[in-house]
């Protein structure tokens, strides 16, 4: 339940990032715009893959919920592994548009852009951090409390984050400014 | 009789197999701190009794901090041009008198009361996530004192407690202090944010047997209402926070007009969290009164339902009307108008539950403690603030009045009058809960005369000062423009001064009452078990009441369960007479005590983990190091924390558990 | 905020020993078939691809519509099935919700307010 509020509380978050997106992502100079920039064809290959690794995620917690701790951790590390190519992915991405010009401080869309996704970034290193937590811990059996619970938890945020994803693609990169 | 037992290893029974690894060992030469007295019982605490004192006496604190800081404001405006601040200084001096009073002291002393009662209110022994309502306390602290160190290191913020931009960019505010104002509430805002869902979770999952949600305390109603108003509104401040510290610390635009960025931006991020917090911060005086006020007129509370329903629809509207504090911005006739009418709605729950409290007490027999005292004296002073309230949600006028001291009386009268005058009533009637003494009524008319006289005295006049037109946040007045006869500003700001001195000793009076009560010397009885005769289920245990709160878990029938316990309705007469004492029902719940209670343990890890935010704060501020060496004290504590079961092993104390016994039933904790 | 995101979550579990009364959250959801999921990933995996696809086929007129109800689906999709919503206690799905929708509405308020969604 008390993921369930932060995750209500995390709505909010988001969503004042895409607002300010939104809001800003028109103003900039004419050569350096979403239309001119963005690699959809990559950007949706990455979407795919962390698409992805929420079925993973999923198969981790139906495998938790047997208690088969082996196929638990198999599909924790896919997981952490397939977010990792997501992060990876994003930070090509990002590498790959400073170099056409396009610096943090640039213009009030580049800010708000890297402002917006780097804190999406953030958030799936972060579950990456706490997958390969779970897979530590799985190994050591004396973690308190009910371990199928902990990782139904922490499925929760990474599908969260996945969800949020699927907003911030159709409406950042596919619908042209 | 209960004890607390001292839990064996077998108490992690969900997980499974028995602990292989103990804490003490996966901790180096480390133990768990288990004492129960001296200093380490409450820096290592996750009882919520022991936090919620510790809230109180820290937001105490810096309520002074903050209420110098008013006095020195008021004392710059006693006479023409005063020299007693500079400008600079004076634009710091408000910044941190509001943000304190805010931040610092209404809403952790709110978070003091519902850390405290809420538990006892619904018959649970603790919180839902114990270590995390510590977490939270530290975290609060640690936020707090990172925000005054400013003070110290160049300056404190001067851009108003709004901070708007682009006002309060590197441009106009070069020094260090928006920068700390910005980390620091993002550090109380985590404090918030999980004391928040803490709350929410222990009231929606935690209730004793039997009380329904429409049986719950009005208090823990309003508590709860406001819990969803921080879990929603602060990451809307996180956002604005975050890129207040771009726009400062890493050169982004986003204020920046000369880059064609959007400065409202900023005015809404900031007023769609700071409306909800403006019910955050009076919402908890309103659930105070709601509790007081029957039990000092002797009758239940009038239109319970819709005291209850009247909260949640402040709570709800409270989202949509942000933009009433942008009137004067150019938003467009269309949003204005949209925004005032829906300022005006709001009035209507708030009007709803004047009328109730009034209710309540016609035909009551009132008996005017300190504490009904100060309840009176919020429904009357709140009144008038909601009024002036309501002038302001008319767009024609609030142009006339934006940015005037009429402001400022308005929102002193909904504040002060609100939530001070509240959180002050629940000192007095909870006051020999918590601490087993009753506070000296003498003492405490002194105080709330004194108080209820300055606040008037201070805030009255401003409305006057300020529909002539004196600004907000003017550090000077001269003589010369001072205008004539009754409306002459130089006469009502001395009064406003010399009121701001009569709050300041009203205040001195409470604390002289606090030391009064608790000196070594003092001759103060015990206080009675139920001195109120009061209703709700927090009196229906020991004061202060034990480590585990109530030694049955009781089951609820009513509302106003204790009540219900003490008298009955005579079927023939129709009266109410009295059946039972307070003692009887006290004893007779302890005679059916739990054998075994288990109560978590206290823990290392909430207070490095939130004292390692501050340091990641000013890492962001000096030296990018800081950041990553907060970072990785941060990780290691989560880690510790993810990996510390939430009972001490054996092992940890010393000497060895006695008996320890490995095998008796266990009492769930609540 | 990556902070809070990471303490409520570490919190979150270990703090579970803590409240023993599990009895308030039903974790009974019934567990289906990984191939299930399977399928469920395949849908929206086809969504994507029909999303993606805009990048290259016109739609037209129907371009931005399309775009925001694929969005939606998958989101609810996500959310119900694998996130459990559907199966669960329905006090989850009001909390979720209401976080949802509140932002939905204030933002696109907000953004109202900038003349947004007017065309200039």
């Amino acid at each position: 339940m008390a993921m369930w509020l932060f995750l209500g509380s995390e709505c909010l978050l988001f969503g004042g990032l895409i607002s300010t997106y939104m809001l800003y992502r028109g103003r900039h100079p004419a050569d350096l715009g979403p239309d001119q920039i963005f690699d959809i064809p990559f950007t949706s290959v990455s979407s795919f893959v962390l698409l992805m690794s929420s079925l993973t995620m999923v198969l981790a917690v139906s495998a938790a919920a047997q208690k088969d701790d082996r196929r638990t951790n198999l599909w924790l590390t896919v997981t952490a592994l397939l977010g990792a190519t997501f992060v990876g992915g994003q930070v090509y991405e990002f590498t790959s548009f400073y170099r056409e010009g396009l610096g943090f401080t640039s213009s009030l869309f580049s800010s708000s852009f890297y402002t917006l996704t780097g804190f999406h970034g953030v958030h799936v290193t972060v579950g990456i951090i706490m997958l390969m937590a779970l897979v530590g811990i799985n190994k050591r059996s004396s973690v308190p409390g009910d371990k199928a619970e902990v990782v139904e938890l922490v499925g929760l945020y990474w599908h969260f984050v996945d969800v949020v994803w699927i907003i911030i693609f159709t409406l950042v990169y596919l619908i042209p400014s | 009789m209960a004890i607390i037992e001292r839990p064996s290893t077998p108490a992690l029974a969900g997980s499974g197999a028995p602990a292989v690894v103990t804490p003490s060992q996966a901790y180096g030469v480390l133990k768990r701190p288990v004492s129960t007295t001296g200093w380490r019982s409450w820096v290592f605490t996750v009882d919520h009794k022991k936090l919620g004192i510790m809230y109180g006496v820290v937001a105490m604190f810096f309520f002074l901090v903050g209420g110098v800081e008013a006095l020195l404001i008021r004392l710059q405006l006693a006479g023409p041009e005063g020299t007693v601040l500079s400008a600079g200084l004076y634009n710091e001096m408000f910044t941190m008198h509001a943000t304190t009073m805010v931040f610092l002291f209404v809403m952790p002393m709110a978070a003091a009361f519902a850390n405290y009662l809420v538990p006892l209110q619904i018959g649970a022994r603790d919180v839902a996530f114990p270590r995390i309502n510590a977490f939270g306390f530290w975290c609060f602290l640690a936020g707090g004192l990172f925000l005054n160190t400013s003070w110290l290191l160049g300056g404190a913020a001067d851009g108003g407690w709004f901070m708007y931009q682009p006002n309060a960019n590197a441009l106009f505010s070069p020094s260090h202090g928006v920068d700390f104002w910005g980390l620091g509430l993002q550090i109380t805002g985590i404090a918030s944010l999980t004391g928040a869902i803490n709350l929410i979770v222990t009231i929606l999952n935690m209730r004793a047997p039997g009380m329904t949600l429409m049986k719950m305390p009005i208090f823990t109603w309003m508590i709860l209402v406001i819990q969803f108003l921080l879990v929603f509104a602060i990451p809307v401040i996180t956002v604005a926070l975050f890129l207040l510290m771009f726009q400062r610390e890493f050169g982004a635009t986003f204020f920046d007009v000369s880059a064609g960025a959007d400065p409202l931006l900023w005015q809404h991020l900031f007023w769609i969290f700071g409306h909800p917090e403006v019910y955050i911060l009076v919402l908890p005086g309103f659930g105070i009164v709601s509790e007081v006020l029957p039990v000092f007129s002797r009758k239940p509370l009038f239109g319970y339902r819709f005291v209850v329903f009247s909260g949640a629809a402040i709570g709800f509207v409270g989202w949509g009307v942000w933009a009433h504090h942008m009137f004067a911005s150019g938003l467009g006739p269309v949003s204005v108008a949209v925004f005032s009418v829906a300022t005006m709605l709001i009035a209507i729950p708030t009007g709803v539950k004047i009328v109730n409290w009034t209710l309540t007490m016609w035909g009551g027999k009132i008996w005017f403690t300190t504490s009904m005292l100060f309840a009176i004296g919020l429904v009357v002073e709140f009144t008038i603030g909601g009024l002036s309230g309501v002038t302001h949600a008319v767009a024609p006028s609030d142009t006339q009045q934006t940015d005037t001291y009429y402001i400022v009386a308005h929102f002193h009268y909904t504040i002060f009058g609100g939530a001070v005058l509240g959180l002050f009533a629940g000192f007095y009637y909870w006051w020999p809960k918590m601490f087993g003494k009753m506070l000296s009524e003498r003492l405490g008319k002194w105080n709330f005369w004194l108080m209820i006289i300055g606040m008037n005295l201070t805030f009255g006049p401003m409305h006057i000062i300020g529909l002539q037109g004196q600004p907000r946040r003017m550090m000077n007045w001269t003589e010369a423009r001072a205008g004539e006869g009754f409306f002459n500003l130089g006469f009502w700001n001395r009064v406003a001064s010399v009121g701001s001195f009569v709050i300041a000793i009203g205040v001195a009076v409470f604390l002289l009452n606090v030391w009064q009560t608790h000196k070594k010397s003092s001759k103060t009885p015990k206080a009675p078990l139920d001195p109120w005769d009061a209703r709700s289920l927090e009196w229906m245990t020991a004061s202060p009441p034990k480590e585990h709160n109530f030694d049955a878990i009781p089951t609820v029938h009513a509302l106003d369960e204790f009540f219900h316990r003490k008298y009955e309705v005579d079927h023939d007469t129709g009266e109410v007479r009295k059946v039972a004492t307070g003692e009887e029902i006290l004893a007779a719940e302890e005679a059916k005590a739990d054998k075994h209670i288990h109560l978590p343990s206290p823990s290392y890890w909430p207070i490095i983990l939130a004292f390692a935010l501050p340091l990641m704060g000013y890492g962001v501020i000096y030296n990018r190091l800081l950041i990553v060496a907060g970072g990785l004290v941060v990780l290691l504590a989560m880690f510790g924390w993810a990996l510390e079961p939430s009972v001490a092993d054996d092992s940890d104390y010393d000497p060895p558990a006695d008996g320890g016994g490995s095998n008796k039933e266990l009492a769930t904790i609540g | 905020m990556s902070t809070t995101a990471d303490h409520v979550e570490h919190g979150d579990h270990a703090d579970h020993g803590d409240h023993v009364d599990h009895a308030h959250e039903p974790h009974v959801h019934e567990h289906k078939p990984d191939s299930y999921y399977v399928k469920v990933a395949l849908i929206l995996a086809a969504i994507t691809a029909l999303e993606t696809s805009t990048y290259w086929v016109d739609f037209g007129a129907f371009f931005l519509p399309t775009l925001l109800i694929l969005m939606a689906i998958k989101f609810v999709m996500v959310a119900s099935l694998f996130m459990h919503l559907k199966g669960d206690d329905k006090i989850f799905s009001y909390l979720f919700y209401t976080g949802l929708i509140l932002a939905i509405l204030v933002y696109m308020a907000f953004l109202a307010t900038f003349r947004f969604f007017s065309p200039t």
